[in-house]
């Protein structure tokens, strides 16, 4: 069930209360939301902050984000994580989103969890989560840094697919994981592939410096989610990247879906490139490999 | 109407924010529909002359602050003569409230200054407001790495000062919800929500924290303000709790203490 926006906007008014009400009038929520076209769509989801089995896990996450207005929603890696996975684990917590993405195909897309130290394995994890299943896209999370050669060929099929490539990237003042990637790890991978759709999860954490790192490279993304609502962040994105090359995501269960929409919500930016930020980059950018997947079922 | 109880004044030390110039600042309070908001001053992390932060920052609340700021001052129990500090926030500057910061002020909660401290404020009938961490120590300038502050001697300092008026601000995950329900059944502490995170994460907070002890709080400008307003909407609590959080808890803490 896709949420338009009077459905958004019920679900706003819903919520008020005494000191809601105000705020909502006051700031004038409800008709002033940037609401994009095709709807919020929140990149960055998991089955974490929730509990009981996955397909109950995702039914709490849709109702919390029926109530803030996300129409749809990508899942990658199941639960319970692991950093290091095993090509038995990560096939097993794509099944894990692919079951979902079964029951709720228009509400939800998916991302194949895959590990760069088992590029063989994670090629046909591709071939089966994406060339023959419903993902359009991949995660790669801790195990290996990304600009590693060995994951060349990962990004290579990604790339002929049209598949999007999220890369999560931190810079931790007190240290990263061993195979934890920074934005300018990410920024030496896209060098290599220029033309293939990358994010750079969490901007690196440290803003300042993730946006720094991946300014020069176009076909690099920025995924806004899984940090603190610090004000500045959009701001200084918008700035240097411009607005078409950031995406809303969550990291939702463990963040919650109010604090990552309010980076955006309360940034001093343009409404226009609020739209961009909160659905219309994505849509953008999925939509090749969409296409062609619709081309394919007709 | 809210009562925001965490918002802060002047110059974030590492970087400019959008809303920090007071009238900017002013206005995105009355336009969120914060009525009443306790201001501290980023200058109070670092400056060490805080009698000077203090005397500053309650001029520019009462002079310039459209009524809607109450000044929250800093004392320091490390610094020489903290007592004059104290004195000065209740006496002269008429404060509610001061805000303290054991890590940047570098103290642990279980020493001789914070014991001092917490005593003299229990019997000036002042709330304290302590302070957690202002960021994540994953983004902290490499040159001032600060450590969160340590809760766990918190069960111990308010049972010696039962009478004290606690709010825990920016708690982050530092201390887990079964603690903060502890602490809240144990002794007057309330905590404030800006950090609150998960999904439905005010549902959540409500399983472990009873509704009287949350406080509207929201880290501005260093957060953005909507991030605590829309925690509202995510979470359905219903209009009496929302109330309660957003106003009534910190109107009664103000009505207890006769200010």
């Amino acid at each position: 069930m896709a949420v338009n926006r009077r459905l958004f906007l019920r679900s706003s008014a819903a919520v008020t209360t005494a000191g809601a009400a105000a705020h909502l009038n006051a700031n004038d929520k409800p008709t002033t939301t940037p609401i994009p076209r095709g709807g919020v769509w929140d990149l960055h989801c998991h089955f974490s902050g929730v509990s009981g089995t996955i397909q109950q896990r995702t039914e709490q996450i849709l109702e919390h984000a029926d109530r803030m207005g996300i129409s749809r929603l990508v899942f990658f890696m199941g639960w319970p994580w692991s950093q290091h996975p095993l090509p038995h684990d990560f096939q097993h917590q794509n099944d894990q989103v692919l079951e979902v993405l079964e029951k709720h195909r228009d509400r939800l897309l998916g991302f194949a969890y895959l590990n760069g130290h088992y590029p063989q394995e994670s090629l046909a994890e591709i071939d089966r989560c994406i060339t023959n299943g419903p993902m359009v896209g991949i995660k790669l999370w801790v195990a290996r840094r990304c600009d590693e050669r060995d994951l060349d060929p990962i990004l290579k099929r990604c790339g002929q697919l049209k598949a999007a490539v999220y890369q999560h990237t931190w810079i931790k003042t007190d240290g990263n994981l061993e195979g934890e990637s920074t934005p300018m790890d990410l920024a030496r991978l896209a060098t290599r592939h220029p033309n293939v759709p990358i994010i750079c999860g969490h901007a690196g954490g440290n803003w300042e410096l993730g946006i720094r790192a991946v300014r020069g490279y176009p076909n690099v993304s920025i995924g806004i989610g899984g940090s603190d609502p610090t004000s500045g962040f959009i701001e200084m994105a918008v700035r240097e990247l411009g607005a078409e090359r950031i995406l809303y995501g969550s990291d939702a269960g463990g963040r919650s879906f109010a604090s990552q929409l309010a980076k955006v919500y309360g940034a001093e930016i343009p409404h226009q490139a609020k739209q961009l930020i909160l659905g219309e980059n994505l849509q953008r950018l999925l939509a090749p490999i969409l296409k062609s997947k619709r081309e394919h079922q007709s | 109407m809210i009562i925001d109880v965490n918002v802060n004044l002047s110059r974030w030390p590492f970087r400019r924010l959008p809303h920090d110039d007071l009238p900017q600042f002013v206005a995105q309070l009355r336009n969120c529909g914060v009525t009443q908001a306790w201001t501290g001053s980023f200058d109070a992390l670092l400056h060490q002359d805080v009698a000077a932060v203090n005397a500053r920052l309650d001029e520019t609340c009462r002079q310039q602050g459209d009524g809607r700021l109450l000044p929250v001052g800093t004392v320091n129990p490390t610094l020489p003569d903290w007592q004059e500090d104290i004195r000065r926030c209740d006496e002269v500057h008429r404060m509610h409230a001061i805000r303290v910061y054991p890590n940047y002020h570098n103290y642990r909660l279980d020493s001789v200054p914070c014991d001092e401290l917490f005593r003299a404020a229990s019997e000036r009938r002042m709330i304290v407001q302590l302070t957690l961490k202002m960021e994540d120590t994953r983004t902290q300038h490499p040159l001032m790495p600060i450590a969160n502050v340590d809760p766990a001697p918190l069960l111990h300092l308010i049972k010696r000062h039962p009478d004290l008026r606690l709010i825990v601000l920016n708690n982050s995950g530092i201390m887990n919800t079964s603690m903060s329900g502890e602490l809240a059944s144990r002794g007057h502490v309330y905590f404030d929500i800006s950090h609150a995170e998960k999904i439905g994460a005010l549902s959540k907070l409500l399983q472990d924290i009873p509704l009287n002890r949350l406080l509207f709080g929201s880290h501005f400008p260093f957060f953005v303000l909507d991030a605590t307003l829309l925690k509202f909407r995510e979470s359905p609590i219903g209009g009496l709790a929302t109330r309660t959080i957003q106003i009534d808890n910190a109107q009664r803490l103000l009505d207890e203490l006769g200010r």
